[in-house]
């Protein structure tokens, strides 16, 4: 039994402690939101957060997370009020397929969550996730409109500088 | 019985199947000599309506079908051989449900389709629902050929090949078809079928408004789901007028609008499947679960025809949490009470496979094979005088990889199918689904869920995943499984964009004018079109030679075009340059009799200011490309940083006639050139020893936001008609960074992906 903290909850899944945690998640917790598409840790698809950092759940042992925090999209949102880069996607029409999505948004959240004035070029070398679909450009704008304006943004904005 | 249309309800899941059969016509049920048909309409639709069970009225129009020999569309008396692509249902509480027959893949056709509707109807847009329609043989998709054929004459686009009575014409009836793809969503459908089904209910809910208000129709006008009477100030809603509006006779000509009239048309609105997206909620057939459903990994023989000679399934039965080895004829696939279990126990197989005779084979005899093909379909030599060019190109096969694998789940129980799956094309996948289980179509029920991505993955003629899943489903019949590949599997079984090599040659003259414009390549009879540049060259020989096969191939986005607008536009620029033109200059003047293409090309100069100077070591490239009627031109910035090749910003010009969902018209073309790029610089699906080697994102890389340009679009719209936006923006994009490169480096790359030397 591999007990930890899911979305909020505590959580005792049956299953062996080498299990990828990307596979306890989608067949015994039965959240699905989190994404299976290259299992190796390079597409980041799975990503999750682990006590508040985005990891690649298809490389983490279930063992790995025994009494620790997990957060998957399903739980990106505070109850009915989402994340506001979940509303951002939804104000930016963000998705195509949408099945990198669910990825993109925990890679992104965990770094917003570190660097709240992230800038683009930040987003752009540290988010190495894959989207299919090509949605970048939207991911760009979309995050930029959520990331908290530090006061020289401000002025440059407004023409201070 | 008489007026008991039973169409699917909104309570009804969309795949699900129909308690009773859907009368395509409701009129017809009242009986057939009181059906009503639209004499102007009637060779190329039919039309049906009627009161929906609980009041208001259903609405639905059908495809088209074909006579045998010639193209005229059959008449009256066909009843069964039309095919309802569309229902509108408007009911007593003024919402209306619109069924659309096209899946979505994320290209927002849904949405785009259903606007086309909405507006001929002159609803509230926020009082209409878009579904799919479910996959059944009356909805299936006649419209999509109309679209092509209007293209190209009576040549049928490659991937309805497999699935097409050619002879009979009789497409939709005979094949099942039901296809997203080809960029067709907003352009077959939502012209031909759509519009029509939106304006003629319109005309019934005007009719029953005169009627009511006892004025003339001409003095109504609709408007937000209301009809107004503007002289004496009544209006009601389209929910009161339905009752009546379902008794009336179908009208002898609905008045479809022009486009100045148009006022959702050509505003962005927003897609409905994207809030489920963002929370995680959205279900792809990966995501199905059923009860007590088991999971099945597979393997199948790595060589194309290779079957599974012997496997001894031992190591895999004695670990933990496995059911059974499945064998079959190509393939082994272990069951187990995970995808993780399963997946670890194939591992720990050793199938031994046979390779049909083909594991000789790598990507350098492939390549061989293709030149030997051209070598016996030479170039005349010239006739005119002038400089002589010419050059080779060469391109690899590619992987759809899709983000999503293959994934199916399929059950066989009290003699009935069901598959769970996200396909293209439902109703082809029910056939493909019947034959493995061999049971009647009947008995078949598909659920279709999103895709995770298509590009050309899940079209007719690729559902080996469903097959397999309804193999597999055989052994653990009753019980469901759940089939997933592991990406590995999926690249190495794709059906990928063909090899292709093209052989080039032309003549420029002294002052710089193309004489002469001479291409052999290798791919399909029918890939001739797309090699035929819209340049004004009088001399012209193009012509295909049939393609030696190894691997499998299908449809992948933008199709022959993907080939073909890297060999034409990269040739083109090599004339240009033999000319001492410059390549926007040099097209210019050969498109004066192409004024689309012209404009096209000009204003893509324009947006990236083709002339003004740029920091060293960056150069520009331009590549003008037509497809799905739609014609694209790029201009790349590029440059070359220890040895990489970095695209800097892509300005691209589009016509595609009319601009439906800007939006997600903007959001096609941004997909396109990252799609485009990423075969450009990274795609290349090699074999060796008759297998494919790539096996994951690692050795088949992917454009990520680091390598990600700025891309800035602009729409031009033209009287032209509706043309396709999911592909088109492909083609233009791999020469349009060679052709840059070239102007930086003077490295002329003609093969893909691009490597420097
Ligand atoms: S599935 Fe985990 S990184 Fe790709
Ligand atoms: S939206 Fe399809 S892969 Fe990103």
């Amino acid at each position: 039994m591999i007990d930890f903290t899911l979305n909020g909850e505590a959580v005792s899944l049956d299953v062996p402690p080498e299990m990828p945690l990307l596979w306890a998640l989608r067949e015994s917790a039965g959240l699905t939101g989190t994404k299976f598409s290259c299992g190796i840790g390079n597409c980041g698809a799975c990503t999750v957060h682990l006590d508040g950092a985005a990891v690649r759940s298809c490389s983490v042992p279930v063992a790995n997370v025994a009494g620790r925090a997990v957060i998957t999209i399903e739980g990106l949102a505070d109850g009915e009020a989402l994340h506001p880069l979940q509303q951002a996607w939804i104000d930016h029409q963000v998705p195509q397929c949408g099945y990198c999505q669910p990825g993109m948004l925990m890679a992104i959240s965990a770094l917003l969550e570190r660097r709240p004035d992230v800038t683009d070029e930040q987003v752009t070398e540290s988010i190495t996730n894959i989207c299919r679909c090509g949605t970048y450009e939207r991911i760009r704008s979309a995050v930029q409109s959520v990331v908290q304006k530090t006061d020289e943004d401000l002025d440059e904005e407004n023409g201070n500088v | 019985m008489s007026d008991e249309l039973t169409p699917p309800s909104a309570s009804t899941p969309p795949t699900e199947p129909s308690p009773e059969p859907i009368t395509p016509f409701g009129k017809i049920s009242t009986g057939a000599g009181k059906r009503s048909r639209l004499r102007k309409w009637t060779r190329r639709a039919f039309i049906g309506a009627g009161a929906a069970a609980g009041g208001g009225l259903v609405l639905g129009v059908g495809g088209i079908v074909f006579s045998p020999n010639r193209l005229s569309y059959v008449p009256d008396g066909a009843e069964g051989e039309g095919h309802l692509t569309t229902w509108i249902r408007i009911t007593p509480n003024n919402h209306t449900t619109v069924l659309v027959p096209h899946c979505e893949m994320g290209q927002g056709a849904l949405t785009g389709l259903g606007m086309l509707l909405v507006e001929e109807l002159d609803a509230d847009w926020n009082l209409c629902t878009i579904e799919e329609a479910p996959a059944e043989d009356i909805y299936a998709n006649g419209y999509i050929l109309h679209a092509f054929l209007g293209e190209v004459g009576v040549s049928i686009p490659g991937f309805m090949g497999r699935a097409f009575d050619f002879g009979s014409f009789k497409m939709a009836q005979f094949a099942g078809l039901q296809v997203t793809g080809g960029s067709t969503s907003t352009r077959g459908t939502g012209v031909f079928g759509l519009r029509l089904a939106g304006a003629t209910a319109r005309e019934m809910l005007l009719e029953a408004g005169a009627e009511q208000f006892g004025v003339s129709k001409a003095e109504l006008v609709a408007r937000d789901s209301r009809v107004h009477h503007e002289p004496s100030g009544q209006s009601a809603t389209f929910g009161e007028l339905v009752g009546r509006a379902s008794e009336l006779d179908l009208p002898s000509s609905p008045r479809l609008k022009s486009r100045d009239e148009y006022r959702l048309v050509g505003t962005s609105q927003d897609r409905a499947d994207i809030p489920g997206k963002v929370v995680g909620e959205a279900g792809y057939g990966m995501d199905v679960v059923r009860p007590d459903m088991a999971y099945a990994a597979i393997m199948r023989a790595p060589v194309p025809g290779g079957q599974l000679a012997q496997v001894d399934p031992s190591p895999a039965e004695a670990m933990n949490g496995v059911e059974q080895v499945v064998q079959l004829d190509d393939a082994v696939a272990v069951v187990a009470k995970s995808y993780w279990h399963a997946q670890q126990a194939l591992d720990a197989l050793e199938p031994q496979f046979t390779d049909a005779g083909l594991g000789h084979v790598d990507t350098a005899t492939i390549r061989g094979w293709h030149a030997a093909a051209l070598d016996e379909e030479p170039l005349a030599e010239p006739t005119q005088g002038g400089q002589v060019v010419t050059a080779e190109y060469c391109v690899p096969y590619l992987s759809h990889a899709t983000m999503e694998p293959m994934a199916a789940t399929a059950q066989l129980a009290d003699g009935r199918l069901d598959v769970w799956c996200g396909t293209q094309d439902p109703l082809s996948t029910r056939g493909v689904a019947a034959a493995v289980a061999g049971l009647e179509r009947d008995a078949v029920y598909i659920h279709n869920q999103q895709l995770g991505g298509g590009f050309g993955r899940r079209l007719p003629g690729t559902y080996d995943y469903v097959e397999q899943a309804v193999a597999v489903a055989k052994a653990t019949a009753p019980r469901p499984v759940k089939l997933v590949w592991s990406r590995e599997e999926d690249m190495r079984h794709g059906y990928y964009r063909p090899f292709v090599m093209g052989r080039f040659q032309g003549v420029v003259d002294e002052p710089g004018r193309i004489h002469r414009w001479a291409s052999r390549f290798t791919g399909r009879a029918t890939d001739g079109l797309e090699a035929d540049p819209p340049y004004g060259i009088k001399d012209k020989d193009i012509a295909v030679v049939t393609s030696p096969a190894h691997l499998r191939t299908g449809e992948w986005r933008s199709v022959a075009a993907s080939q073909h607008g890297f060999f034409a536009e990269s040739f083109a620029d090599e004339l240009a340059h033999a000319a001492g033109r410059d390549p926007f200059e040099f097209r210019r003047e050969l498109l004066s009799d192409a004024p689309r293409h012209r404009a096209v090309l000009e204003r893509a100069a324009d947006m990236a200011r083709w002339a003004s100077a740029l920091p060293d070591g960056r150069a520009r490239g331009i590549a003008i490309f037509e497809s799905f009627g739609s014609i694209v031109a790029n201009v790349c910035e590029v440059g070359v940083e220890n040895g990489r090749i970095l695209v800097y910003r892509v300005d691209s010009a589009v016509d595609c006639g009319l601009v439906v969902n800007p939006q997600q018209a903007l959001a096609q073309i941004h997909g396109s050139v990252i799609f485009g790029l990423s075969a450009a610089l990274f795609h290349e699906i090699t074999v060796k020893e008759g297998a494919v080697e790539n096996r994951n994102f690692p050795d088949f890389n992917m454009v990520r936001l680091a390598q990600a340009p700025r891309v800035n679009v602009s729409f031009i719209e033209s009287d032209a008609p509706v043309g396709g936006l999911g592909e088109p923006g492909v083609p233009p994009v791999a020469p349009a960074v060679a052709n840059a490169l070239f102007a930086v480096t003077g490295q002329r790359l003609r093969d893909l992906p691009l490597h420097l030397a």
